[in-house]
């Protein structure tokens, strides 16, 4: 897989009044790989939300720099050429959608783009069935639920045909059923239209879902790897105040109890390790 | 419940007047206010009445609706008509007592206006029934446009328009939840006098004021990561298209003007 952001010795100062401010990022190296599902997990203030706004020129780095495929984000010329490329969904639904019809909202990225007509309408309609929300194109923004809001502002994202979408905590504002419908809509958008994806979460739920983990603590990397390899690394959590998934917890205390259990990470992994741990155990 | 409420008085249909391009019914809204103040005598003013009585089984927008729009004018008809009958000295008298004087010119005068500001307001009111709000701002920025040649910034008038109308049901919620908010910490909202009760609706409008600036910053965000840069190089998904439909309309609108030029020289004027 070929690289599609790069950071490079990235560093990030707020600015302040304070000249002995510290750093919200420090000297960070990371690459998101072209097609992937990267989470970013940490706690509040671990740096994460920073990150997420250098990989679409929202901030440029104080110190290194962060190169989209080949364009650096602190060149102003291409920041309009990086944006049509990587997409980003904020947190609070209400504050990124513009229009007072679901459908024109979602028009509106590719109406900034300049495209014909009719190949905006065609873009739109392909853009909301992909999020499920065809039959809410004529709805008002405001009578729809959150999941919903997410989903439509998603959507107008996807209908401007971005090879990447950043999620930063957009799932934060919503109730867990909502959480669930975006979650859903990352994976299919992921595995289905190949579109990288970036969802800086502080549910670990969510991270276990993704290809590769990147755990932030004090505005540094604290480690990267497969959600395995990063939820196996019990001394990592504990440092970096992480929980550890619902279903890899449950199996852990049953651990813990004497029963031998795989480390399991979701919830099918943990019904699967259950039914094989009671077939071996004779008890059905 | 405040989920529920409806931006603008927009009814949705599938009308003759809903179908036409917003451009030419904004276009001739004006027009009809225009003409019905050149009319100058009942048998002309008489045909724009004709003309507005007939738009409204078109629109298909229920009567009620329609008269229920008007009420609120009651006042300024009564007040309008009372200046009207006892302020026109001249004419025929009619009546007098003391300083008043009714003639029968003040009394044609009087009905005249009420009648002019009924028509006037119905027929403004069946634009708005007809058309959505988001409509309404396309056309009138597209009807604007040429104003972009003595710079000034259309696209951005229509822009703050729209997210205007986007916004203010979000806050209205946002109204809501802080009221509730500062309800639960005690605040008193419905007693005391009037300086009381705006006094009491600071900590609610300070919140919100705070909030819309946040707001407004995180929507200014959005918008530039979709890659917003002003109307510049901007196309539109709906495009608006003058039909026949609108050709008609706007053909039986100019006899209706001819039959007001006829109607104007052949009878007297009255007033």
């Amino acid at each position: 897989m070929d690289t599609f952001i790069s950071l490079q010795n990235v560093s990030y100062t707020y600015e302040s009044e304070e000249p002995s401010a510290p750093a919200a990022l420090r000297n960070v190296n990371l690459q998101v790989r072209r097609g992937e599902f990267l989470a970013v997990l940490g706690h509040n203030g671990s740096g994460k939300s920073t990150l997420a706004k250098l990989l679409n020129a929202i901030l440029v780095p104080t110190e290194g720099k962060v190169i989209v495929q080949w364009m650096n984000t602190a060149d102003e010329e291409k920041v309009y050429d990086i944006r049509r490329r990587v997409g980003m969904v904020f947190q609070n639904p209400d504050n990124q959608i513009v229009a007072t019809i679901v459908e024109d909202d979602v028009a509106f990225g590719p109406e900034n783009l300049g495209l014909p007509p009719e190949q905006i309408r065609n873009r739109v309609d392909e853009a909301l069935k992909s999020v499920d929300m065809y039959d809410f194109r004529r709805a008002e923004p405001h009578k729809l639920s959150g999941g919903q809001k997410q989903r439509v502002a998603v959507a107008g994202i996807i209908a401007m045909r971005t090879d990447c979408i950043i999620f930063d905590e957009s799932t934060a504002m919503i109730d867990p059923k909502g959480r669930r419908e975006v979650l859903q809509t990352m994976r299919r958008l992921n595995r289905d239209m190949g579109i990288t994806i970036v969802c800086i979460t502080h549910f670990m739920e969510e991270a276990v879902q993704a290809d590769r983990v990147v755990v932030m603590d004090d505005g540094a990397v604290a480690a990267v790897g497969t959600p395995h390899e990063v939820f196996a690394d019990e001394a990592l959590l504990r440092r970096t105040g992480l929980e550890l998934p619902a279903a890899a917890a449950l199996a852990q205390g049953i651990r813990a109890a004497g029963i031998p259990l795989p480390f399991v990470l979701t919830v099918e992994e943990c019904v699967d390790a259950l039914e094989q741990a009671a077939r071996k155990a004779g008890v059905v | 419940m405040i989920r529920d409420i409806t931006i603008g008085q927009y009814m949705p249909g599938n009308s003759f007047l809903h179908k036409m391009d917003a451009r030419s019914k904004i276009v001739l809204t004006f027009a009809f206010i225009l003409a019905i103040f050149f009319c100058k005598n009942f048998w002309s003013l008489g045909l724009m009445v004709l003309l507005s009585a007939v738009l409204v089984p078109v629109s298909r927008v229920p009567v009620r609706s329609v008269l229920r729009s008007l009420r609120p004018l009651i006042f300024i008809l009564l007040f309008t008509a009372v200046l009207n009958l006892f302020y026109t000295k001249s004419g025929n008298v009619l009546w007098s007592w003391r300083f008043l004087t009714l003639t029968d010119k003040g009394l044609y005068t009087a009905v005249f206006m009420a009648v002019r500001i009924l028509a006037l307001v119905a027929v403004s009111t069946l634009l708005t029934f007809t058309t959505t709000p988001t409509d309404l701002t396309d056309g009138i920025e597209r009807l604007l446009s040429p104003l972009k040649a003595v710079k000034v910034p259309v696209h951005s008038l229509a822009m703050m328009m729209t997210l205007a109308l986007r916004f203010i049901p979000t806050l209205i919620e946002e109204i809501d939840r802080i009221m509730s908010a500062q309800k639960a910490r005690g605040a008193d909202l419905e007693t005391g006098g009037f300086v009381r009760r705006a006094k009491a609706l600071l900590p609610i409008l300070i919140p919100l004021f705070v909030s819309s600036f946040r707001r407004a910053y995180d929507l200014a965000f959005a918008m530039e990561c979709r890659c917003y840069r002003g109307g510049e190089g901007r196309t539109r998904m709906r495009q608006m298209r003058f039909t026949v439909r609108d050709g008609a309309a706007c053909g039986v609108f100019a006899l209706v003007i001819a039959g007001v030029a006829v109607l104007n020289f052949f009878f007297k004027p009255l007033i």
